[in-house]
Order: C-alpha cells, then structure tokens, then sequence
C-alpha cells in the first residue's frame, strides 16, 4: 500500500509537516485560523519531528499488517480497513482510553480532541486528498509517499 | 556613401550553366538565362563568370580591373609593374547601353609574372587583395588564367549587353542578379566575387557573418566591401587553395550534416564530419543561401542546410544547370533530361570530364 | 565587550496576527536570530544576528515575517555611505580585515545590461525552434590546424585524428566550487545534474569525493597552489584538469577554509589533517613564471598520457589579453577567464569589490588578442563569474566565448540568497556549510532537478534567441559581435567591446 515514507537524511527540522498536517485536519483550512480555533482547543497534528540533532525525523502512523493499536482497543474505534490497509479511528467510538497510545512502538497515536471530546488521532493518509498535507508540505522532499512493495 | 563603408544586405537571381565536354558556348547563353529573372534583381546589380574566355592567351593571368579614376588605373599599373611582365593592357570592350549609367574606368590586362615564381597564385592573390585593400575606388573583378569576370551596377541583361557577353565563348558561365535593399552606387559590390579562379554567385544573407568575417579576418583576409558574399569568396579561397580541401567537404563546412545526423552515421564518417565541425565552425554559413561556386573546370551549387533559398538544378546531355528558378534554365533548355531540386546541404558539383581540353590552369 | 557601534543591518518584522508562533523560523535560522522559549511560545528576534537569506520569510507558513534591509542605519550622505562606516566601526571594533562572500557587490556597469542582441528581419528569415533543429553543441579543446581529408572512392576518410575534444550538449557548465567551501549534497547535486546535461561540473580545489566519482566522465578536476586532493588517480579518473592559477572573486590572492569547516570529510577529500585550516597560497610556490606554468601543462599531459584537456584558469585583470596569449602558447587547450562578480566561499572584501575587470570586457579582450595572434583555435574560451541568464550566456558567446561556467546561478537555483555570509559556515539554505544540521536542507535529487531545469531552460531560451537571429547552430554565434549593439556605452567600452553603437547598421 502507499505510505508516508521520511527520508531522514533529507528531514530538515522546519516541522512544516506537522502544521500542515494540523491544518488539513481542522476544521478551518486556513492555517492561522486553524491555530487560533474558536472554541480554544487547537487540533493536534497526526505527524509528528522527533529531533536528536543534528537529525530528524517525522514520525506517523505507518499502518501495520497487523496494528497493535486495533488489537488493543476495547470500543472498536480503531480498525484497519481490508481494502486499503489504512488504520482508521473512529472518533464516535473512541472511549479515550488510551489503549492504543500504549501499545504503539512509535508513538504515532496522540491525544486530541474532536468536538470538544477527548479521541485519540492518528494519522488517516488524509482521506479525500490526493497526496497528504504533510507530504505535500515537505519543502526538501524528505517525505514521500509511495507504494514500495510493503503490505 | 559606398559599399564597403557600410553593409548591405540583398536578395538576388543566380544561374550556372557548364558544358561537361568543355566546349565554349557563348555567353549570350547565360544573359537569356537570367534575363527570364528579371524580377529577382532591382537593377542595382548585375554580373557574369565566364571561363575558358581568352584560350589565346590562357597561360597569362587575366585581370579585370575597374576603377573610378584614372589615378587608381595609373597605381594599379605601378603595382603590376614590380612583379609582372604586361603582356596586353587594354579598354575591356563595352558598348554604350540603356540602363547603364556611372561607368568606371574597366581595363584588362593580361600578366606573367617577372620570376620563376614557385607559387604565382600567391602572387596573384596577394596583388588582388592589395589593389581591392589599398587604392581606393579601385577593384579587381578578376584576376586569373583562362577566365574574367564582368559585372556592374545595372538589370544583368543590360550588363551583358553593355560588356558584350555575346562577343564571348566559355565552358562555364554564372550570372548574378542583385536586389540590395539599399543603394550600392558601386560596381565593385556586384556580384561574382572573386579570388584567382574562384568566383562566387550569392543569393542570401548569412547571419553568421559577423562570425564568418572575424574567422577570415585572423587568417590574414581583409574584408573590403563587407559583405556576406565577400566572406563566401574568401572562404572558398581559404578551404580549397590553402587548406587543399576538394569541393565536396568544402560544401559540408558551409552546410554542415546536423548533429543529430552526424551521430548515427558510421564512426568513420562521423569521425570527419565531427572534425570538420569542430576545425570549421566558425565557416559555416548560417543562414538563408543559395551559390554557385565557379571554378577553373567545374562548379558547386550549394544551399543552407534548411533550404531557405530556392535552387534547382537540371541536366540535358552534356549540360548541366543550376539556377534559381526552373524557368531560367528552361529559357536556354526547354525540355532537360531531368529537373531536381537539391536538398539543403546537398552540393551539385559539376565537373568538366578529365580528358577535355579546356582546363584553364 | 563593548557595545557594537554597528546598528543592526537588518530588521525583522513579524506580523503578530499573522505568526501562529510555529517556530519554524526558530528551527530554519543558521544564525539564531529567531527564539522561543517553549513549543508554540512567543517568538523573539535577536535582529543583529540577521544576514538577510530570507530562509524564515520562505519557510514562514503564515507569511508574518518581512526581513526588512536597514537602509536608514546611518544619516545618508553620498561619499559616507551605511557600507562605509559599518565596516570603519567593524575594523576599529576587530582589527581585522573584513570577509565577504559571493561576487563583488560594488555598482560597477554591467556590460551584459547594456548590450541588445539583433534579429532577423524581412532580408532573412528567423528559424523556427519549433521546426528546426537548433544546435547548440559545443566542443572544447584546441583544434587542429587543419582538416586534411583523404578520397577513398566517392567518400572521404580523415587523415589525421584531431585532438581530444571534449563535447558539451550545452555550453553551460558548473563552475569550480570545492567540497569544503559547499556542502557533499552540493557537490553531488552538480555532478550528477552536469551528467543529466551532457556537460561539466568543477570540483574546485578540494579533491574530488569518493563518493562522487562516479560522475568523473563529466568532472573537471582543479589543481589549485594547494595541491589538495591531487594524486593520479584525481588527474586520470576527470575529463578535464584545470589548473586554477586565479579566481576572479579575489585575484592575486590564496584560499583559506578554516579548521572548524576543516571535517574528517572535507579533510580526507583534501587529504589533509582534521580540524587543520586549509590554506591555498597566492601563487602556485612552482609557478613563478609563464615557463613555469608550462611545464606543469607538460607534466600534467605526461602523467596523464595526453588524454586530459588542460585548463588554466586566470582571473580577468587588467592585463588579461596577453596572459591568455601567454596561456595558449604555454600549451593549454581551455583557458577559463573569470570575471570580477565572479563568486567565492570568502575573500577579503576590499579584494573582492576592489580588484578585476568585469568579464565582458576581459572576454572581448582576450578573443581579439587572440584572433590578432592567429591562435584563437588552439583553445577554447570559457567565460565565468557574473553570468546570470540565458541572455548572458548569449552575449558572452557573441564575444568570444565558447562556453560558460555558472557558480553562483547553480547555487541561486539550490536557495542560495546571496546573503554574502558563505565564511561563517552557518548557510541557512544548507548551501555553504559542513554543518550537518544545515547541509541535509539540501536534497540532491531535488537539486538536480532544480538545476537540469535551470539549464534546460537556459538552453531552450538560447535557441529561441538564436532562432530569430537567423542562426541554428552556436558555432555562427561565436565571436560575432555583429549581432550585439551597445546602448548607453561610450566610444571607448565600444570599441573594447568590438561592438558597435545601437542605431549602427551592419
């Protein structure tokens, strides 16, 4: 399936990803907007730069063959789709247990808020976008996203 | 103000007939030729080439000589005197003709040179482009064996008339018909261009002269009157008597094969024609152009390698043509054998046959 | 330390509605100019620090920042200008010679500005690109005297093999940039490109990376007064070796890349000590003389077995003409003139603005000398330092040049800004550093894309123009200065141009 790929030695630090990334997801696209929200909670972006420098890397979900975080959530909220191998979650469900923060080696789950209720967010490939935000916000192409083969 | 002060571009007629036998034929032949023409030409130019004209005295050089005063006609004397014996010096027969106005002083001499000169073409060259370089008004139409030039300003039947082309027989004869977009006021711009035996009928404008001229210039050529046909002349000169070049690659410096050509011929023949790319750039004539080369014993018809002025060509027994238009040919041959129009790049090279006895030097 | 007298020589300006305090301005500035104290807090600005690269108003995702140039830091006055009495403040304040980076910065006439190219009108035509085939292949090396040509039946056969040629498919190349002064993604953003091309990358004087050789078809390897990096494998594995004798950035003077810059990389590429400065001197110490130079021509065409182009590369001074006339006879076969906007890593500033002469004149000088000689085909002319567009190049063909070398445009077309600052080390665009957090911003796939665009685009501007010339192929542009005109020039730049006055007929 296709994924977000980080090159890390191309990954400069800049955490545009990570703004973008929170701008798609809001509610208003507009990138100012998006970081002054109306109601004061600003959604959390789904990708996110670990940094040790001089690297650094984005980290997001990378929609496992078989997702920890699915296994361990206990209102069905996280699932992954048969047909296209993304690892969704489904905030009506999430009982915000944080179940799946725990089992997830990379960190890629995090606390968010939809409507003002606490949900995990995860990364979704940016459903209803041809190339996701953060990949097309990547000035050094560092991040990619493509089929290699992987399931 | 005279050409060679400033440049002028022109449009122009052209027309080569050979007798592959080498027998003469008059130059009436060539004038009807380019009289159908009439229109490519404003009448501010007009010219022929004829050789094989003086068998009588074919060991001699022939020279043509105009001037526009008698102190040119007087250094030109002095000059020859330090190196040539003066065979014959004598008024080049004209006869009074409508349409032609401003006649220059036009003498013709027949010279040998004083020494037993391994290299009299030298010579003669180096004498040609000293009275064309340094007395002024005065030029060279020809200087060569077996062969002569006339041109001036006028329609080039009027020329014709005028220098009593009928009077004449040769084996080659080319003529020229200008159209310069400005006055040239001068007989020396007409068309051939010489050097020694190599005469040259231009129709075109070489955009590359600018390149072509500072190319000649460093090999020791001074350009006198500026123009595009001037740098062809000379570059004829260049590759065939001094770098000993024959005609055909000399036809592919001027218009070279493209690259994209070059690089799927076989490696021999790309090997040459990368060779002769990178040695003579700086020769190749870019641009629209037509020529007639003529040349003791033959003569090259050449386009631009994209075919940017017309040229047709046609054979008729031992006749071969090249002119501008099929209805110049047509005018002296009205039913040839065949009628082709040869590619961009492609040279006609007509050569008089080996055994025939007209070669002039 | 005493308080700086200089004023801060830029300002910048955030749009505080507009700044969703990110931070990525934070994260982008190789000289800490933008802080904050925690994730998405209030984002400060230390504007002394700022050189003007523009990386934070490029990356700045809301557009809230303006780097704004400082243009009233002192009261205007005509011969004391802001440039003037900075740097009198920056020497009494260091003692020191002041650094510059990039090509002088001084207002001197640009010759390339005031030159017009010609088109075809009505007596003949211009070419169609679209239709014609426009060639703009160019070869380099010494030509032969002349082509003798051998019959064989109706063809014909050479009779001599000329002398190597090095083939260009457009006579734009990358210029020398070292691998030390530029970061290893530079570096191999350009050869690879200059192997997309079909023409030449320069490695400069700091060897030639390991890595990198697998591009040496297309490299021109420098053997610079310090020697680094040069060994045989460096001289045979290049297509051309160049030796660098000038810089038009700093004329007459050496190189000096500092030990900080001096990495195990760098150093191993240099084959020098770690952390040692790299010091190139003012003169090759075995060139002293024109025989000299000729002799290490000699030495690198023997060691070589006469397979490699030898290029000497000078600076455009005052006396140009006859040191390329020296050149040639000493046995080169590519001379490179570089002008005096052309780029460098560091040269003292008062060298950098203050000596040369500008390459459009140099060019012009050294081809009629040349011509004059009767030995302009026994090399090829490259034109370097200054070149900034296609029109350029065309002009500097028109003048004489066989090709271009481009240094800084290569660096403008990976995010250079010109800030100037390439001695610190510390390029925010990750260009003019060994810093391996700043030298990553560099991707070279996307540098070579950016850069095989930039020259395709070049070359497809440069057919253009010499499709309504009337020319298709560049060889007819070469020295034909009749197809330039001067505007605004006097009768001395003319006639030093060869070139004359717009309004002027053929």
């Amino acid at each position: 399936m296709k994924r977000v790929y980080c090159n890390e030695k191309y990954c400069v630090n800049c955490h545009l990803c990570e703004i973008y990334c929170l701008a798609a997801h809001s509610p208003a696209p507009d990138l100012i907007k998006a970081f002054s929200p109306s109601d004061g909670i600003r959604p959390v972006a789904r990708i996110q730069v670990e940094e040790s420098r001089p690297r650094s890397m984005a980290v997001s979900c990378r929609h496992c063959l078989h997702p920890l975080c699915a296994d361990s959530c206990i209102s069905g909220a996280l699932t992954k789709d048969p047909n296209t191998g993304i690892v969704l979650s489904d905030p009506e469900k999430c009982v915000a247990c944080w179940s799946c923060l725990s089992v997830c080696s990379i960190g890629a789950i995090r606390k968010g808020f939809v409507a003002g209720r606490p949900v995990s967010v995860k990364c979704d490939l940016c459903q209803g976008r041809e190339i996701p935000a953060c990949v097309e916000a990547c000035p050094n192409q560092a991040l990619t996203y493509e089929d290699r083969g992987e399931n | 103000m005279l050409e060679g002060w400033v440049r002028i571009p022109s449009g122009c007629a052209i027309a080569g007939i050979i007798n592959q036998n080498g027998q003469a034929f008059s130059g009436e032949m060539i004038a009807r030729a380019m009289t159908v023409m009439h229109d490519r030409s404003n009448g501010l130019g007009g010219g022929f080439a004829g050789y094989g004209i003086y068998p009588e005295m074919k060991e001699a050089y022939a020279f043509h000589v105009l001037a526009q005063d008698k102190t040119g006609i007087s250094q030109v004397d002095e000059l020859f005197k330090e190196n040539f014996t003066v065979i014959l010096k004598e008024p080049l027969p004209t006869r009074r003709t409508a349409g032609v106005a401003g006649t220059p002083f036009l003498m013709r001499y027949f010279l040998q040179p004083q020494k037993e000169n391994a290299d009299a073409d030298q010579l003669v060259a180096a004498t040609t482009l000293q009275i064309n370089k340094h007395i002024g008004g005065t030029f060279v139409l020809s200087g060569a064996k077996n062969m002569g030039v006339f041109k001036g300003v006028g329609y080039p039947e009027d020329i014709a008339a005028f220098f009593r082309l009928d009077e004449y027989k040769g084996y080659l004869w080319t003529g020229h018909g200008r159209f310069p977009t400005n006055t040239p006021g001068w007989w020396g711009g007409a068309h051939p261009f010489s050097l020694l035996d190599v005469t040259l009928v231009h129709n075109g404008e070489i955009s590359s002269y600018g390149a072509n001229r500072r190319y000649l210039e460093s090999q020791g050529y001074h350009m006198t009157l500026q123009t595009d046909s001037e740098a062809i002349a000379y570059a004829c000169d260049f590759l065939h008597r001094r770098h000993q070049l024959p005609w055909e690659i000399i036809a592919k410096v001027f218009a070279p094969p493209h690259w994209w050509e070059i690089d799927r011929m076989p490696a021999e023949e790309r090997e040459l024609a990368v060779a002769l790319r990178r040695t003579y750039g700086s020769l190749l004539m870019n641009g629209p152009f037509s020529i007639i080369v003529g040349f003791a014993g033959g003569m090259m018809a050449l386009n631009d390698r994209l075919k940017l002025r017309s040229l047709v060509a046609a054979q008729n027994e031992e006749w071969v043509f090249v002119a501008s238009e099929e209805a110049a040919i047509r005018a002296v041959c009205p039913e040839p054998e065949s009628v082709w129009y040869p590619k961009g790049g492609e040279a006609v090279i007509q050569l008089v046959k080996e055994n025939v006895e007209c070669h002039a030097a | 330390m005493p308080r700086s007298l200089v004023p801060p020589a830029f300002f910048v300006e955030r749009v505080t509605t507009r700044c969703i305090k990110c931070g990525v301005c934070v994260r982008q500035c190789g000289f800490s100019v933008h802080a904050q104290a925690e994730p998405y807090g209030e984002v400060v600005s230390t504007e002394e620090n700022c050189v003007g690269c523009q990386r934070c108003v490029v990356f700045c995702p809301t557009r809230a920042l303006r780097i704004m140039e400082n243009v009233h830091s002192v009261r205007q006055h005509p011969n004391w200008t802001a440039g003037v009495i900075h740097d009198i403040q920056k020497q009494a304040e260091t003692g020191g010679i002041i650094l510059g980076s990039m090509g002088c910065d001084k207002d001197y006439p640009i010759y390339f500005d005031r030159l017009a190219l010609n088109a075809s009108q009505v007596t003949n035509p211009a070419i169609d690109p679209l239709r014609e085939p426009m060639e703009v292949r160019t070869y380099l090396g010494s030509k032969a005297p002349r082509v003798e040509v051998k019959r064989s039946g109706v063809t014909f056969r050479l009779q001599k093999p000329m002398p190597i040629g090095i083939k260009l498919e457009t006579p734009i190349m990358f210029a020398a940039m070292s691998f030390g002064s530029i970061s290893k993604n530079v570096c191999e953003a350009l050869a690879k490109a200059a192997t997309e091309l079909g023409t030449l990358f320069n490695t400069g004087e700091g060897g030639y990376h390991a890595d990198l050789r697998k591009y040496a078809a297309n490299s021109i390897v420098q053997v610079a007064s310090g020697r680094f990096g040069v060994d045989k494998e460096y001289l045979e594995v290049a297509r051309v070796i160049e030796i660098k004798m000038g810089q038009g950035a700093k004329p007459g003077i050496g190189g000096h890349l500092p030990g900080e810059k001096m990495t195990w990389e760098v150093a191993r590429t240099r084959m020098i000590p770690k952390g040692t400065d790299a010091i190139s001197p003012a003169p090759h110490h075995d060139i002293y003389s024109i025989e000299d130079l000729k002799q290490l021509i000699d030495t690198l065409k023997e060691v070589t077995d006469y397979k490699k182009p030898i290029s000497v590369k000078v600076a455009a001074v005052h006396n140009v003409a006859a040191i390329a006339s020296g050149i040639a006879r000493a046995g080169a076969d590519i001379i490179t003139i570089d002008g005096m906007k052309g780029g460098t890593g560091a040269a003292p500033k008062v060298v950098r603005n203050e000596i040369g002469i500008p390459i459009e004149v140099a060019i012009a000088a050294v081809d009629q000398r040349l011509r004059e000689e009767g030995i302009r085909d026994e090399v090829s002319l490259v034109a370097s330092g200054g070149i900034r567009c296609s029109a350029d190049v065309l002009k500097a063909i028109c003048l004489g040049a066989d090709a271009v070398y481009i240094g800084t445009a290569a660096l403008v077309a990976l995010g250079c800004h010109l800030c100037g600052k390439c001695y610190t080390g510390k390029c925010s665009w990750g260009i003019a550093t060994q810093d391996e957090y700043l030298s990553r911003r560099v991707n070279p796939e996307l540098g070579v894309k950016r850069l095989v665009n930039l020259v395709n685009a070049w070359t497809l501007e440069i057919k253009e123009v010499i499709g309504a010339m009337g020319i298709n192929a560049i060889e007819s542009l070469r020295g034909n200065r009749l197809h330039l005109r001067g505007i605004g020039l006097n009768e001395v730049e003319l006639k030093v141009l060869g070139v004359k006055p717009a309004g002027e007929s053929m």
